[in-house]
Parts: structure tokens; sequence; C-alpha cells
């Protein structure tokens, strides 16, 4: 029997990036507000301290910054021809736990999504006409716009003090900065990282090649920096530790760094911990929320009222929470009707490794940081004519080798065997003279009809609350996108002096045992009219007018950037709503 | 009139405590960042006396099979004197061995490559089963157990395992073999302080100062080998003498 | 009665239980708000709360908070205006009385945990201030029975010797020639800031060592440092304005306020009037030290391994040069902190780790984490010892020895 709290103005369920941004914002506009957050509370110096937090097989292998399965899990099939079976451990993504979220283990790429990207659906058709778009494409326009985000974005960055060269300043290209980008209406808030001496090569070659390369966002202080919360952050030192594990420094941009010093000394701001939110209640007529149940570590149940509710958990705990609330209407991809579960993407990451003479190259690959690398952007999105390719779709190319952890930079060339002496002289004789850029190729993943999200039949979490399932694999369009992708950027590597080039583009079928980022997205998508989405552009639900879901559950497919900034921007975008006008009245914001 | 009331006060001021701490047992965090002076949650250090997990000829075994999947060169030792079956041995005895943190509910069934593993066998118990079946076959085949072959022997029976013409009783021979690889190399790369990685040498052979956490002196110098002396969570030979 | 706002009911409650007494004692009206909120700021400047208001409680001035003295323990009575179990019933006189002479209720005489020793300085003008403030508290019924030493320090009448050797009554005599500032300051610091009660070592009976003033005193796990104008040790190598930041903000760009000085910050000065805290510095900055810095002459081998664990643990934050980053990694090259004779609180830092602490203008409040599980006591105090004599520093060695000790003790503390 859940024991009833006081009432709270609000609550935030999930404490990462944006439940860190929603409860400042609404704290700061004065409401008493609660978040509840399943994981532990994380703190830099007694969570991953200097002494011990470059540690490879515990963080990177072992996942100890991250929730555990046995916690809660998804199960996982390519196709409705097959029965989904439980993610027993992880491998194709990566889902944070606690205080901070994904906001302590991401990288730092923080990048902006293209005008087009926000109108993707009439762009493409308008280019290239309707029938380019393959059969079962889903993708639609997002019902705001990158003008409208712009200030968002700006707020992030700044929050977040990101690093780097603006490319298009009020409308005015930029030497040195990615000439694609929107139009941004200042620069970053601190120059960009210095580079190594893959990344320098890398660049030096795709300008030979006629490329404009420009250095990576990165959430990784070029220098010290204080935000306009007042908080400060340390400067980078490049340790090669920084995707998967905690910064021990204070110069990787997260909640911890950026928001929670300020947001825990409200007095109107208390954080639960450990705690699960197990459903989001409504009231009798399904339409309005009247608060959370959750479950302490103690398996005490609880019932948390509250007027207003935000939803900023993980993207897919988003949607099974939505599902198992019973907000909004289930997709059924036989009939395509139903929001919740629809349009789930992933990204579509590839890469080609370069292996260099290691008389001559020396990358020192362990010198760098979580978003180091030079870029370019001239195949991202529609940048480029899709025409005579017979694909949609694109991503930035760079070299944005992150590390050199012995394990993970693992990568010998073709024909080596995989144990004895051979191996042994091979691993020796390359592992500073290659080049291993993870996620060389980061391009997009647009969505389809039978990609998508709903509860599994079978399997359940500890509370007996079933699994969300995913159901989702490549279409020819991202195959082919990938591939063609992969040998741009194979073709630089190669003028880069590389002595063999080992291409690895994407292929089909979908794996959930290899990683391929974090980003999912979808399931709860905004829109214009509910007819077509989950949410209005303030990422308001079209079902319960007092419930707003945050995050890239609101993408309606992905663009070939990192997502994180644009989760940011929308956060931003959505808190700017609910305060000057959603406060003063309560209801729908939008009138489809 | 207005009195105080006392044991309205008390009541009204514990209910508020209750509520805010004792009721709702949650990790409560409000008012600032909390502190827990000396907290500190560093890997236990492993030290090499004896086995935790594997049965002594189980340990003979592994020793066995890990030098000949890291053999010694002239230069660098190989994986029985790395600690990589030590490595091993301490990771199974640990919550590693057991898939703590895995999702382990059933049912349990076979599905695609792409779905990943789905055994309820624990690699504590795969590597008893596959080491017992592998002195099985062994001693069918050459009359010896695995650790007492010479080392082409040796050597013809891990590709058996690899290419899959070498059945193992009770459990996938091809399975194993990419089980064991894959955690002897982890033994041979580690942080020493799990066991493997024996005075840093996997580190050393390869060129990884370790764990540095500032190269703000190293990133412009391109192109050039970096001098500083290998460390690692635990050791640092550079200051102090190894525990 | 005014009918649109009600009488305080405290103040209405007392006039209920003690019938007689007079709420309109010489110099304190209940009318004056101007009085109150000055009193309010007295008691911020006095930092009441850090001793009578248990954190988290939620109840104000209520006493129960346990007070830790190299005697053993006090608990800090309740000074709410409950008449029963708090300082309601007393008349002003008596709280003057308390404050400045340090004679409780019926004469019983108070320890000098409360700092009477330093609020005598205090005019009658601000002690009546004070009491106006605390008149208008929400008053609570919470009964503390303060007295927990042992015996025979228990017995109070033995104060009557010990204020006889260390106690000399009397309120502050402004200093001809130092101006306004320098005697505000001087008020300040030698009054309600006791400074010296953390900063002035104390004797074995637990008196000033006067001639030593503000040269530091370890206490609780901690060594307060020398706040003279000594330039290695004492804030010489700091501005007037660096000290002001410093306690506002608890950071300048060189240092940050941690450990006991946090609460210090904390509750009191970071809410202290800018002027204030100037007049603070000015008058620190006028403080001789009495002994001349210790020459020091460490071990090579000590130096060559501490610098080595400097750059693989340190540096990553604090820099390879010292200079860490202003305002958020301390800079222990010319440090005060580093360079105490006493190294009580560097070695605390090192083996348990320590937060800074936040304020509304500093509110990162990085932390520094534990590396006493890594760290032998050899090897603490070489990276001690190489920091406190590298770069611009000098200070005397640190041995293995004295690590031990100090990491024995530590282990035994909570905080």
């Amino acid at each position: 029997m859940a024991r009833k709290l006081a009432r709270k103005d609000a609550v935030v369920i999930g404490l990462g990036w944006t439940g860190s941004i929603l409860s400042h914002q609404l704290c700061e506009a004065g409401l008493d507000l609660v978040a509840i957050e399943r994981g532990p509370w994380c703190d830099t110096a007694t969570d991953f301290p200097i002494s011990y937090a470059q540690d490879e097989l515990r963080f990177r292998l072992q996942h100890e910054l991250f929730l555990r399965p046995a916690q809660i899990s998804v199960t996982f099939r390519n196709n409705a021809g097959q029965q989904a079976l439980p993610v027993r451990t992880w491998g194709a993504f990566m889902l944070g736990n606690g205080a901070g979220g994904a906001g302590i283990h991401w990288n730092g790429e923080t990048w902006r999504f293209l005008p087009t990207d926000f109108i993707l659906r009439t762009h493409l058709t308008q280019r290239y006409g309707t029938s380019f778009l393959p059969e079962g494409m889903t993708i639609q326009d997002w019902g705001v716009t990158y003008d409208e985000l712009e200030p968002c974005y700006d707020q992030f960055e700044y929050l977040c003090g990101t690093s780097g060269q603006a490319g298009n300043l009020k409308g005015k290209i930029q030497e040195g900065g990615n000439p694609f980008e929107g139009p941004r209406s200042r620069p970053y808030p601190t120059p960009p990282l210095k580079q190594g001496y893959g990344h320098t090569l890398w660049a030096e070659a795709a300008r030979q090649l006629g490329y404009k390369p420009f250095p990576q966002p990165a959430g990784n202080m070029s220098q010290p920096y204080t935000n306009p919360l007042g908080v400060t952050l340390g400067p980078c030192t490049y340790c090669g530790f920084c995707e998967w594990f905690g910064c021990a420094n204070y110069s990787k941009s997260s909640p911890q760094t950026t928001i929670l010093p300020v947001l825990t000394r409200m007095g109107n701001f208390e954080a639960r911990t450990e705690c699960e939110v197990t459903r989001i209640n409504l009231d009798r007529s399904g339409k309005w929320a009247t608060g959370v149940t959750y479950v302490d570590s103690s398996g005490n149940e609880f019932e948390q009222p509250a007027d207003l509710v935000i939803l900023c958990g993980f993207q897919l705990f988003n949607v099974q929470l939505l599902l198992l609330s019973g907000i909004g209407k289930p997709y059924d991809p036989s009939t395509g009707e139903g929001q919740i579960g629809r349009n789930f993407t992933h990204q579509t990451i590839s890469t080609a490794l370069g292996f260099f003479d290691k008389d001559k190259f020396n990358f020192n690959p362990f010198v760098a940081a979580g978003a180091i690398g030079m870029c370019i952007d001239e195949f991202n999105g529609d940048n480029f004519d899709h025409g005579p390719l017979g694909f949609v779709g694109g991503g930035y190319l760079g070299q944005v080798q992150t590390n050199g952890r012995p394990l993970e930079s693992m990568k010998l060339p073709p024909g080596t065997p995989a144990w004895g002496l051979k191996w042994k002289q091979a691993l020796r004789d390359n592992y500073l003279s290659t080049l291993n850029a993870g996620a060389a190729v980061h391009a997009s993943f647009y969505s389809y009809r039978d990609n998508y999200m709903d509860l599994d039949p079978t399997y359940k979490d500890r509370f007996g609350r079933p699994l969300v399932r995913l159901t989702i694999d490549f279409h020819e369009n991202e195959l082919k996108m990938s591939a063609w992708l992969t040998d741009k950027f194979a073709e630089i590597v190669q003028h880069m002096g590389a002595r063999e080039v080992v291409k690895h583009p994407r292929k089909a079928p979908y794996s959930i045992t290899e990683y391929q980022t974090s980003h999912l997205n979808g399931g709860a998508i905004m829109g214009e009219n509910p007819g077509n989405s989950a949410l209005n552009k303030y990422l308001q639900s079209w079902d319960v007018p007092n419930l707003f879901v945050q995050g890239a559950t609101a993408f309606p497919q992905n663009a070939g950037y990192n997502p994180t900034g644009t989760v940011g921007a929308l956060a931003y975008w959505s808190a700017a709503a609910i305060r000057s006008q959603y406060l003063k009245n309560p209801g729908p914001l939008v009138h489809a | 009139m207005y009195q105080i009331n006392r044991r309205r006060l008390l009541g009204s001021s514990a209910i508020a405590l209750l509520l805010n701490s004792g009721t709702t047992r949650a990790a409560m965090v409000k008012g600032g960042l909390p502190w827990k002076p000396g907290s500190a949650d560093p890997p236990a250090a492993v030290t090499p006396d004896g086995w935790r997990c594997f049965t002594p000829q189980e340990g003979r075994t592994v020793e066995a099979f890990v030098d000949r999947l890291i053999p010694p060169d002239p230069e660098t030792p190989g994986g029985k004197e790395a600690g990589c079956a030590i490595y091993i041995d301490r990771q199974l005895a640990g919550p590693h061995g057991r898939f703590e943190g895995h999702y382990m509910s059933g049912p349990f069934q076979k599905g695609t490559k792409e779905q990943g593993p789905q055994s309820p066998v624990t690699p504590a118990e795969h590597y008893r089963t596959a080491l017992t079946a592998l002195d099985k076959v062994c001693r069918g085949k050459f009359g010896k157990a695995f650790a007492e072959l010479s080392d082409e022997q040796k050597d013809e029976t891990i590709k058996g395992l690899e290419d899959g013409s070498l059945k193992l009783e009770g459990t996938d021979g091809k399975e194993f073999f990419e089980l064991i690889v894959k955690d002897t190399q982890k033994g041979f790369l580690a942080d020493p302080v799990y066991g493997g990685n024996k005075d840093m040498a996997g580190w050393k052979m390869i060129g990884f100062p370790g764990t540095h956490y500032d190269y703000r002196d190293w990133i412009d110098r391109h192109n050039q080998r970096v001098t500083l002396p290998t460390v690692s969570i635990g050791m640092h030979p550079n200051w102090s003498q190894s525990r | 009665m005014p009918s649109n706002k009600p009488l305080h009911p405290v103040l209405l409650g007392l006039a209920l239980v003690m019938p007689g007494w007079c709420v309109c004692a010489a110099g304190i009206n209940k009318q004056d708000f101007k009085q109150i909120e000055r009193g309010h700021y007295l008691a911020i400047v006095g930092d009441c709360a850090a001793c009578h208001t248990l954190p988290g409680s939620g109840h104000d001035f209520a006493g129960g908070r346990s007070i830790e003295t190299p005697f053993g323990q006090l608990i800090a009575p309740n000074i709410t205006p409950d008449p029963q179990t708090g300082i309601g019933a007393w008349t002003d006189a008596e709280f003057v009385n308390a404050l400045t002479q340090g004679r409780g209720r019926n004469g019983t005489r108070l320890y000098p945990a409360m700092p009477f020793t330093y609020y005598t300085k205090v005019t009658r003008e601000d002690a009546l201030a004070i009491r106006a403030y605390l008149n208008t508290v929400p008053a609570v019924y919470n009964p503390v029975n303060s007295n927990q030493l042992p015996f025979p320090l228990n017995i109070r009448t033995s104060m009557a010797a010990w204020n006889a050797l260390f106690f000399k009554p009397g309120p502050f005599q402004p200093v001809a020639g130092k101006g306004e500032e320098w005697n505000r300051g001087a008020y300040l610091a030698e009054g309600l800031g006791h400074c010296g009660m953390c900063h002035t070592p104390k004797n074995l009976l637990g008196g000033d060592k006067t001639s030593e003033r503000l040269q530091g005193y370890a206490l609780q796990g901690w060594f307060a440092p020398n706040i003279t104008n000594e330039e290695r040790r004492g804030v010489g190598s700091w501005s007037i304005d660096d000290i002001s930041e410093y306690l506002k903000t608890g950071h300048n760009p060189s240092s940050a306020a941690t450990g006991l000085m946090s609460e210090t910050v904390g509750l009191s000065t970071s809410h202290m009037k800018d002027e204030d805290l100037k007049a603070i510095a000015i008058y620190l900055k006028d403080q001789p030290t009495r002994h001349a810095s210790a020459a020091s002459d460490p071990d090579a081998a000590a130096m060559k391994m501490g610098a080595q664990i400097y750059a693989d643990e340190c540096s990553g934050c604090h820099t390879a040069n010292g200079k860490g980053i202003s305002r958020m990694f301390p800079s222990l090259d010319g440090s005060p902190a580093v360079q105490q004779h006493d190294p009580t609180s560097l070695l605390h830092v090192v083996l348990r780790g320590t937060r800074s602490v936040a304020t509304d203008k500093a509110p990162t409040a990085p932390a520094m984490p534990s590396f006493g599980w890594l760290l032998k006591d050899d090897e603490v105090a070489a990276v001690v010892t190489y920091i406190r004599n590298s770069w611009g520093n000098s200070a005397p060695p640190v041995s293995g020895s004295e690590v031990a000790k100090t990491r024995k003790s530590l282990v035994e503390r909570s905080d």
C-alpha cells in the first residue's frame, strides 16, 4: 500500500542532464520541487577520484558506473518475426544511473543539428520528391525550428563551457569552423581544445582533399571556465579516460560540474536517490497527472503528489514509463496507429582503421580528450546532393580518437592471428601507430515503420513490470549511406600516408552486442499535431497536459550528430515555455 | 489567548522530521553537496598467493593455456609470468564469475547471434566444465592432461578449439576459446592491481604509460615518444616499492 | 492590542508565565526593529548558530549541539526565548553578564567553550541588540544538560581559578592612531569574531598563549593557521582584497576555505558586510608574528619521492608548477596553509580529502579526494615535504611518524 506524501509543485523523474536543467529552471521560478532518481548520488571526489578513475577494466569493460541490467533491462529482436530476448549484459548502448546520468560518462561531444534536420520531411521531399524516400521510412518534421532553438543551444553551450570554433556567426562563415552549421548568435564560450598528432595530420589530409576540417565542439574545457550559474570547471588534462569514465578534475561538462552545486543549495529543491519511479499516476479522466509512485531501496512504496510531472529519464525508460502508466496510445506497427513507441532510432556509426609505419608515425593515442578530434561536415544531413547516390541522410566524418586504452585499442592488421607470438608482436608494433576512431563516421539513423518499442510479453523487471521491447534493424538506406561515407573517410586516412586502411562500414543485422553509441531516440516524438506525435513543440504531452517528456525520446528521427546538444537545447526550450506560459495558465500550450 | 503548546510544537516538528527523512527513507540530498570524509573505493589489490576459484589442476591448465595464447619472448613475459591465470582466477572467484549485475531472469532461450549471450551458465561454471572437458579430450588424444603436453601439442589443441574441430563435452569449444582469449588479453593489459599485467609488462610492451592524468605538457609534442615512467593504480615504481 | 498585527506569541507567553517581568528593560525596545536587525547581524558575526544550532534540526539556537573541547564534551545550551529550557526567563542584565563575564544565571560559571573571554569586548549596546534579536526567534522547548565534562572538570567553581589566570574582562578599548577601520576590525576580530578562539595557540590549561596571538592552533583534527601578517605562514602574501574575498566567498585566487573554516565562512563571514570584512583584513594585516619561520632542510630522497608522487597524483588539479587554477584548485606555491609549522591540516586533507565551502558567490565547492588509502606514511610525508619546500615554499619537513600519528587520530573522527 503506497504511503502518500505531502504535495509538491513539481516532481522530476530522473536527475541526469535534463532532470538537472529542468529542476534548476523550475526551482528558480519558485516551485517547490523534488527530483526522484533511481540510482545513487554521484560525486567527483568520492566516486571517480584521480587515484583510481582511470581503470579500463572496471569502468570501460565491467561497466561499474552504469545501470546494472539486473536492476532493469530491455528485450531486443531485429523484427517481429523473432521472439525478443533480454539484454542480459550491455553491448550496443550503455545506460547511466545515478545523479548526473549520462552526463558523468559521456565524451562531451556537443553538437547542434542542422536547420534542415528540423524540417527533414519537408526539405527532402521538396528537393528530391516524395518517391525518393524509401518505402516504410517515417521521418517527419519536428514542429520546432533551428531558429527557435538557437538561443537554447547557446544557453546549453554556455552552461557547459563548450570549447569550440564557430563556423557561422549570424550568417557570416568563419574560417576554421564548420561552414555548414546553422547560424549561431555568438562564439563558443571557450576556445577549441588542442589536438594530437593523428588528429592534426588527418585534418591536413582532409584540407588537401578540398574539405574544410574544424575542431569537434567539446564538453571538455580547453581552459578554466565559470558558467552563468557561477559554477567553475577546470581545464582538461587530456587524460584519455573520458567516455565511460567520470572526470576526476572537474573539466568535463556534467550536471555535477555545471548545475548540481547550485541546485542542491536551493531551499526549494530536494533530491531523493535510490528511488525508482514505477508509475506516473493519472486522475480518473486519464488526462491529468496527479503525481508519481516510487519505490525506495527497502521496497517501500510511496505516492508523491505533484501538480506538474517532468519525465527526465533516459529515452528507453521514458517510453517504458509512458506505456506502463497508460499515457497515450501504444504504437501498433501493423495498423500504424498509436504514438507511444514509434519512430525508434539509434545512430549509424562506422570507421576505417589506418595502420601506419611505426617508425614514422607515433600518435600517442592515450593523450586525448573525450571530444578531441577534427571533423568535416561536407557529408552530413543534406549538405551534399543525394540525387545520384540513392540514399538520404549523412554524418560528420572525423579523426575523433578519444583514447589509447590498451584493451579498447586492440585493433590489429587483417590476417593477424588471434593469439600466439605473431599476435603479441602485432600488438606491440601497432599500438602507437594505428588510427582507430570508433565513431569516425557518425551518421544519421532515420525512422521506419518497423523499428519501434512496446512492452515485452514475457520478461519482467524486479518489480514484475514488463520490460520494454526493442524491435530494430538497419535498413538499406542506412547501410548504403554508411558504405559510402566510410569510403570517404577511408580516402582521407589513406591520404594521410597509411600503410594499410581497413574499412568497417556498418552491416546488417543490427546487433545488440556491438557498442554503437548510446544515442537512442524516439518512442514519444514531438510534432505539430497529436495525429503524428506524442508531444507538442514544447515537449508537452498531447494526452496529459501537466506532463512534459524530456530527452531524445522526442526526436522523430536521429540526425548525423551526437544528440546531447539538442537534448540540452530542447530542455531549455521546454523549461522556458513552462515558466513563461504554462505556470501562468496550466493547460495545453498548443491547440492543434 | 495564544499559548505555547509544548506538546503541539514537539508533535509537529517530529512529523516534519519523519516525513523528511525517516519515512521516505531515500538518500536525500538537500541544502548543498554531501561530503563523506576519507571516502575511497579503490580496487582491492590481488596478491598472487594460491587460487581462489581454480583447483590446483585447473590452475595448472589455465597457466599452460595462457602461456600459449601469449607466449614469452626475450623482451616480454608470456601469459603465465604476466599473471593472466591469476587474473582470471580472481575474476571468476568474484562477482564477475557469478555474472552479478547481469539480467539473469528466465526463461533462458538461445537466440540469434545479434541477441547476445543468453546462457544461464556463469563464467565460473563455464571454465569449470570446459577445463574438465579439455583435460579429458587431451588424455583421450595424447594420453596426457593439457598442461603436460608439449608446446606443439598445446597449440594444436588450441587451434582445434578455435576452428571448432575439437569438441568439448558439455560446452562449446569455440565459445570457450573466445572467452579464454578475451580473458587472457584482459589479464595481460588490465591494471596490475587485478593480478595480471605483472609489473605493467603488457603496457610497457606496447608503449602505454599507464594511469597518468596530466598530459598537458605532451598534447603539443606531436610524433614524440612520451618519456614518462609507466605507472598504474597501485604501482608507482618511480616513488614506491611494490606492496 | 492592535488587531491587525497579533503580538508575538512568544512574548505574550512570557508575559503570562512571568507577570512581573518587564519587557521594557533599559536598552531594549521591542518596537525598535533596527535594533533587532542589528542584533541579527551581530549574532551572525558572533556565529552563535555554529554552537547553539544543531545542524539539520530546523530549530535555530535551540542548543543540543555537542562541542568538542580538549577536556571533554560540552553541549551547547538552548538560547531561544523558551522560558523553561531556553533563556526566555533571563533578564537582559543576566544575558549581558553571560555574554561578557562568563556568568550564567544565579552566577554559575560558564566554560570558556562559550567564548566570553572574547565576547567580553562587546559593548553593552551590541549585547542588548543580540538579546533583542534572540527574543524574536521561535521559542523551542529543548532541555539541554550542557555539562558533559568528566570529573573533576565538571565542577564549575574550578573556573574561578581559570578566570583569574586567563580572563581579562572589559569592553574593547579603541587604540589611538590606528584609524577607524583598524579599530572596527579589531573590535570584530577580538570580540564577536573571536578569531583567536581557534587561531591562537593554547596552554595546557586551555588559556590563550597571548604572546603568540593568532599564530595558529591545532583542534579537532585540523590546524587553524597563523593569520598574522607573516609573509610565509600568515596572510602576509595576501592583499586586503584577498582576505575579504576569502571571508566573503570562501575562496580567493589562491586559496579555499575548508574543514572547520567552512562552517565559519558559511554561517558567519559570508554574510558579513564588505566594509566589516575589509576592516578585519586591515586589522589582521597589522598583526605581527613573534617567531621567525623555522629554517628547513628537507631530505633529498624525500623531495625526489615527493616530486614523483606530486606529478602522478596532484598535478592533474594543482598543476605542475603548483599554481593551481584560480578560485578552483588552490595554489600550493606560496600557500600559507601549506607552510604552517604544524602540518595537521595539510595531512588531514591529503589523508581524508576535503570539500571546500560553497557560498552564493562561489558555489562550486570542489572537493579533493582522499589519498590515505594509497599513500603510506612515508609517502605522505614525502609529498607533503615536497610541496612545503618547492617553488617558493619553505617549511619544516614532515616525518612518516608524524603522519602515522595524525592518521591514527583522524581514524577516530567521523568528520
